[in-house]
C-alpha cells in the first residue's frame, strides 16, 4: 500500500484548540445588539383540538412583539426531515395548526424584547383546547376504532405506501424465494418479540437558531443543523421567501447524532424576523429538546428464523411496527434501513421476507439517529444470531464467520431495499469482518471467558457476549456532496464544502485529503464549510456520507488543482508536463534538475503570464455505499441480587477501510459505543397516562457519565475500500448498533436469561432471574 | 427587578458590571461576552457552564451572580487561548479529547481543578472528578487520557 504523509496520521483537528481556548462560536454565541429573544408554547395534551388562541393579553404585554401560531402563519405542508427533494418523509406537518397531536407540539411562538418577556408572554396566552381521544398503542394504531391522527391534506410526495386514514405512515416489503418452505425445512426455529424504546440524541448543545438581515436586506441564518442546503430549501418552501434571499451558515455545532438533521427552528426564526424585520434569537431549554425536537423510533420486531442442524438459516421473517410519533419524519427511511443495513449481512439466507409499518401515535416524533434503524433491528437479529449458534453447537464467532457476506459478494436486499424506494445493487470490494472478528474475541479473552460464568464474589458472575454489524458510506446515487479550491500566492489553499462538521471532525478529514494529494501541511488547506453563499452544495451529515461522498468530491477537486499548478509550472521552468511531479510544497522536473516551489508557481499564475486563479470545483455521487463492518464484544457483571448489569469491558473492532485519521476514527467509534451502552442499560422516555414526558432531563434522563464507563477497546482493522478516497469507508454510526445485543448475549451467558426489551434495566434484569429460578424450582 | 452594581474579578481582570438581583452566573457571564462558558441544561446536570470560583469548580448555572460578587472567576480562557495555550487544553488537542467542543471548557476546568489538588490522580480519581461533566462524542476515552497527558506533562514541568 502507498505511503502516505497525511492520510492515516493522527494529525490534529483543525478546530480542537479553538475549542478548547473557547474562542470558537456556537450558535448562541454570536452577540448581535437588539435581537429579539423567544419563547415557545407547547401543547399540555397529547390530542386536542384548538377550541381558542387568545393572545390579546400576551401582546399587551410590555416587551412583546409578536406571537406566531396557525392564526397568522400559513399552512404549508411540508415535513421536518432534512433530506434531500423529494424527501420520502410525508408531508404531514404545519408550523402551526389547529390541532395539537402530542405533549409538546408546537402552539405558538412569542417574540420579545428579551426572553423574560417572552416566557411572561406564554403565560399570558390563553387557550380553549377541545380534547380528543388520544392514540398511544402503536399495535392498536390500524384498528378501525384508532382515533385518526392526520385527517387533511397529508400526503406522499415520493410514491410509497402512505395510508394516514389508518395512521399509516410508511410500509415496506420484500421477499425471496419461499419463506415457507424454507421454515418446513428447518431442524429448529426461533422466533421472539424484541421492544425498543425511545431515546434521545442528548447532543450537549440545545438545539438553536438565528436569523438577521445583511445590509441588503438579505435574510441570513446561523443554526445548529447537520443539513444547511436542506433547511435552506425548506425555510423557502414553508416561508414563502425567495431561496436566493436566504444565506444559511452553520457555525461550530455541539454534536447532532441525528437531532439536528431536523429543520425545525431554522423557518420558526425566519418567519419571525421576516414579519418584524429585526434578528431574532430561538434556543431550546433542554426539556423542550428532549420532548418537543427528535428521538429515536421505538420499535417492536418480530424476527422468526429457522435453521438446519448447523445452524444454516433456511428461512428468515422479519416483522417490524415502528412508533413515529405525532409526525412521520424520517419514518420510511429509518424503517426501510431496519432491514437494508441489517439483512444483507447473512447474504446466503435464501427464503427471507421482511416486512415494515410505521404508524402515527400521540407520542413524540421520531427521526433521524445514529443508526438510523439498523440499531433497532441489530438488537433483534444479534440476540437471534447468539440463540442459533447454541443450538447449533457453533461457538458464536465461528458462526459468524461461517455465514457473513463477504467480498466479491452481494446480497439481493441492496437492490431490494433502498431509503424509500428500490435500493442499488452492489458487489462488495471489502470486507475484513473475520479479522474483525478474530482481533475482536481475542482482546476480550472470548476463550478463557466465554461459558466459563466467572464470579468474582458472592451474588455477582459474569459472562461475555458479542455481536456483528455493518452500516452504509452514504446513500448511493442519492447523496451528493462539492468541493472547491483555489490556491494563494504563498502556496497555500483554501477548501470550500457543503459538507457539515457538527463535531466529528470533518473538516479535518477532508483537509487532510486535500492535503495528501497536494503534499502541503495540514494549515496550509484554509476549510470553510456549509455555507450557501460562500461553498458548493453537500446534503449534508447523515447517512454515513461524509468521508466517503464529500471526501471524495475533495480528492477529484484537488487532483485537477494539482493538474492546474503542474501546467503553470511547466510554463514556468519550460518543461515538459509530463516529466513533473509534485513532491513537498513544490513541483519537480524528474529529467531536468529543475524544480519550482508552489509559491513561485501561484505568483507566476497569478501575476506574470498568462494569468489565471488556480482553481477548480467538483461534485460525487457514489453508484454503491460500501458497508463497514464491526464486530463488538462486552464482558458484563451481574449482580444477582439486584438485577444490576455492568459492563466490564467493551471491543469494538472494526473495518471502515482506510480511516483517514485514526484517532478521530476511535473517537467516532468510542463515542458511538458508550452512547450504545447507555442506551442498552438505562435510557429510555418514561410517559404518564395523559402521554406527557415524564423525565425530561439530564437527572432524570440517565447518560452515562465518567464513573460509569467500562474499560474501551477500539481496534481499527487494516483494509482497504478500492472505490472510497485513498481507501476510506465510513465510520460515524456502526458502533452504536452493537452494544445492547452484545450485553444481552452476555446476560445470557451469565446467567441464562435472555430480554427481548430495552433497556436492560435492573428490574427487567431481576424479574426474568426470578422467573428462571421458579422455572427451576417447578422443573424439579 | 431590583439592579445590582458590582464588580467581579474575570480572569485576572475587574469587570464591573450591572444586573438585575436574581440573574445567575452563567446568564451575565455570556451576556457579558464571556461566551466560552456554554448553556447545556440550565439545571447544573451537564457541567458545560462550568466556571472556577476561587479555584474550585461550580455549574455557573445554580451559582446567583450576586452571591459572588467580589470572588475570583476563571473560565476557559482565562486558563490559555489559541496563541498561549494552557498545557491542559494542548493535552486535550494532542490526545484528541475535542469532538464538538461544547463540553470541553468545562472539562478542562475541572481537570484544572483537580490538577491543583492532585497533580497526578488516578484514573479512578480523574473519574470521580469529571462525574458532573457530561459529554456525548467521545464516550470519555480521550478525555481520560488528555487528563492523565496533562498532568504528566505538568508535573514534569513543576
Amino acid at each position: 500500500m502507498a505511503e502516505h504523509t497525511h492520510v492515516g496520521k493522527s494529525e490534529a483537528k483543525i478546530d480542537a484548540l479553538s475549542l478548547a481556548a473557547g474562542s470558537e462560536k456556537f450558535c448562541d454565541d454570536y452577540q448581535i445588539p437588539g435581537i429579539l429573544e423567544t419563547a415557545l408554547l407547547t401543547s399540555p395534551h397529547a390530542h386536542a383540538e384548538i377550541v381558542d388562541l387568545d393572545t390579546r393579553e400576551a401582546e399587551a404585554l410590555e416587551g412583546v412583539v409578536d406571537i406566531l401560531s396557525y392564526q397568522n402563519v400559513d399552512a404549508v405542508l411540508h415535513t421536518s426531515a432534512g433530506q434531500g427533494f423529494p424527501e420520502p418523509s410525508p408531508y404531514d406537518d404545519l408550523l402551526f395548526d389547529r390541532r395539537v397531536r402530542f405533549a409538546g407540539d408546537l402552539v405558538a411562538l412569542v417574540v420579545a424584547e428579551s426572553r423574560e418577556a417572552a416566557l411572561r408572554g406564554v403565560e399570558a396566552i390563553r387557550v380553549e383546547y377541545k380534547l380528543l381521544e388520544p392514540l398511544f398503542d402503536p399495535e392498536a394504531a390500524e384498528s378501525p376504532e384508532a382515533p385518526r391522527l392526520h385527517v387533511g391534506e397529508e400526503h406522499a410526495k415520493i410514491p410509497a405506501v402512505y395510508e394516514p386514514d389508518h395512521n399509516l405512515a410508511a410500509e415496506v416489503e420484500i421477499s425471496f424465494g419461499d419463506p415457507a418452505a424454507g421454515f418446513a425445512d428447518a431442524a429448529f426455529c426461533e422466533e421472539h418479540v424484541y421492544h425498543t424504546q425511545y431515546a434521545a440524541h442528548c447532543a450537549l448543545e440545545p438545539h438553536a437558531a438565528l436569523a438577521r438581515f445583511d445590509a441588503r436586506g438579505r435574510l441570513e441564518i446561523i443554526t445548529t443543523t447537520q443539513v444547511p442546503f436542506h433547511a435552506r430549501r425548506i425555510v423557502s418552501q414553508v416561508c414563502g421567501i425567495p431561496l436566493h434571499r436566504i444565506r444559511v451558515i452553520k457555525p461550530r455545532i455541539g454534536g447532532g447524532f441525528g437531532g439536528k438533521q431536523e429543520v425545525i427552528l431554522e423557518p420558526l426564526v425566519a418567519l419571525a424576523a421576516w414579519r418584524s424585520k429585526r434578528p431574532v434569537r430561538l434556543v431550546m431549554s433542554r426539556r423542550e429538546v428532549f420532548v418537543s425536537s427528535r428521538t429515536r423510533h421505538p420499535m417492536r420486531i418480530r424476527l422468526k428464523t429457522g435453521a438446519d442442524a448447523e445452524g444454516r438459516i433456511t428461512a428468515l421473517e422479519m416483522e417490524g411496527l415502528m412508533n413515529t410519533g405525532a409526525y412521520g419524519s424520517h419514518a420510511l427511511t429509518v424503517l426501510s434501513n431496519v432491514g437494508a443495513k441489517v439483512l444483507p449481512l447473512f447474504n446466503k439466507i435464501e427464503n427471507l421476507h421482511f416486512h415494515g409499518k410505521a404508524v402515527y401515535t400521540n407520542l413524540p416524533v421520531g427521526g433521524a439517529y445514529r443508526g438510523y434503524g439498523a440499531t433497532q433491528g441489530y438488537f433483534a437479529f444479534n440476540q437471534q444470531l447468539d440463540m442459533i449458534s447454541r443450538r447449533a453447537g457453533v461457538d458464536m464467532p465461528e458462526y459468524c464467520r461461517r455465514w457473513h457476506i463477504r467480498e466479491k459478494e452481494t446480497s439481493e436486499v441492496f437492490q431490494a431495499l433502498g431509503e424509500g424506494k428500490e435500493g442499488v445493487a452492489q458487489v462488495l470490494s471489502s470486507c475484513c469482518l473475520d479479522e474483525c472478528i478474530e482481533q475482536g474475541a481475542q482482546a476480550i479473552g472470548w476463550q478463557e471467558k466465554r461459558g466459563r460464568r466467572l464470579s468474582p464474589g458472592a451474588d455477582r458472575v459474569r459472562g461475555v457476549g458479542m455481536a456483528i454489524c455493518m452500516q452504509g458510506s452514504g446513500i448511493p446515487l442519492v447523496d451528493m456532496g462539492a468541493a472547491a479550491m483555489k490556491m494563494n500566492e504563498d502556496g497555500s489553499f483554501n477548501l470550500y464544502v457543503g459538507a457539515t462538521d457538527i463535531g466529528t471532525g470533518s473538516d479535518t478529514i477532508l483537509a487532510q485529503i486535500a492535503a495528501e494529494v497536494l503534499q502541503v501541511d495540514l494549515e496550509k488547506i484554509i476549510v470553510l464549510s456549509s455555507d450557501t453563499d460562500l461553498t458548493p452544495f453537500d446534503v449534508g451529515a447523515y447517512a454515513s456520507s461524509t468521508t466517503y461522498i464529500s471526501g471524495a468530491a475533495v480528492l477529484k477537486c484537488a487532483r485537477k488543482i494539482a493538474g492546474q499548478i503542474i501546467s503553470a509550472a511547466a510554463g514556468l521552468l519550460g518543461s515538459d508536463p509530463a516529466d513533473l511531479k509534485i513532491e513537498k510544497n513544490r513541483v519537480k522536473d524528474t529529467r531536468r534538475k529543475r524544480e519550482a516551489g508552489y509559491a513561485e508557481i501561484a505568483v507566476y499564475a497569478l501575476y506574470q503570464h498568462d494569468q489565471f486563479q488556480i482553481q477548480a470545483q467538483a461534485s460525487h455521487v457514489a453508484g454503491e455505499s460500501p458497508p463497514p463492518f464491526i464486530a463488538q464484544f462486552a464482558e458484563v457483571e451481574l449482580d444477582r441480587a439486584s438485577g444490576r448489569l455492568r459492563v466490564l469491558k467493551f471491543v469494538s473492532a472494526v473495518d471502515c477501510g482506510q480511516p483517514i485519521n485514526p484517532q478521530l476514527t476511535e473517537g467516532q467509534v468510542e463515542g458511538a459505543v458508550l452512547n450504545g451502552i447507555s442506551y442498552a442499560l438505562c435510557e429510555e422516555y418514561l410517559f404518564n397516562r395523559q402521554g406527557r414526558m415524564r423525565n425530561p432531563s439530564f437527572g432524570d434522563y440517565k447518560i452515562y457519565s465518567p464513573p460509569d464507563m467500562p474499560e474501551m477497546v477500539t481496534i481499527l482493522i487494516d483494509s482497504h475500500e478500492s472505490s472510497g478516497p485513498f481507501g476510506a469507508k465510513s465510520v460515524g454510526e456502526i458502533a452504536i448498533n452493537g452494544p445492547a445485543p452484545a450485553i444481552a448475549n452476555a446476560l445470557y451467558d451469565a446467567a441464562g436469561v435472555r430480554l427481548f426489551s430495552l433497556p436492560l434495566t435492573p428490574e427487567r434484569v431481576w424479574r426474568a432471574l426470578r422467573a428462571l429460578r421458579e422455572e427451576n424450582k417447578a422443573k424439579r | 427587578m431590583q439592579h445590582i452594581n458590582a464588580e467581579f474579578q474575570i480572569n485576572g481582570k475587574t469587570v464591573l458590571m450591572s444586573f438585575p438581583a436574581d440573574i445567575t452566573l452563567l446568564d451575565l457571564l455570556r451576556q457579558a461576552g464571556f461566551t466560552e462558558v456554554k448553556a447545556g441544561c440550565h439545571t447544573g446536570q451537564c457541567g458545560a457552564c462550568v466556571v472556577l470560583l476561587d479555584g474550585r469548580p461550580v455549574n455557573s448555572c445554580q451559582v446567583f451572580a450576586a452571591s459572588v460578587i467580589g470572588k475570583e472567576i476563571t473560565t476557559v480562557a482565562g486558563l490559555g487561548s489559541v496563541h498561549d495555550p494552557h498545557p491542559i487544553q494542548q493535552a486535550f488537542v494532542d490526545a484528541g479529547a475535542v469532538q464538538c467542543g461544547f463540553c470541553t471548557p468545562g472539562m478542562v476546568l475541572v481537570t484544572a481543578a483537580l490538577l491543583a489538588e492532585n497533580s497526578l490522580p488516578t484514573e479512578e480519581e480523574i473519574k470521580q472528578a469529571l462525574d458532573g461533566n457530561l459529554c456525548r462524542c467521545t464516550g470519555y476515552v480521550k478525555i481520560i487520557a488528555a487528563v492523565k497527558l496533562a498532568a504528566e506533562r505538568m508535573a514534569d514541568h513543576g
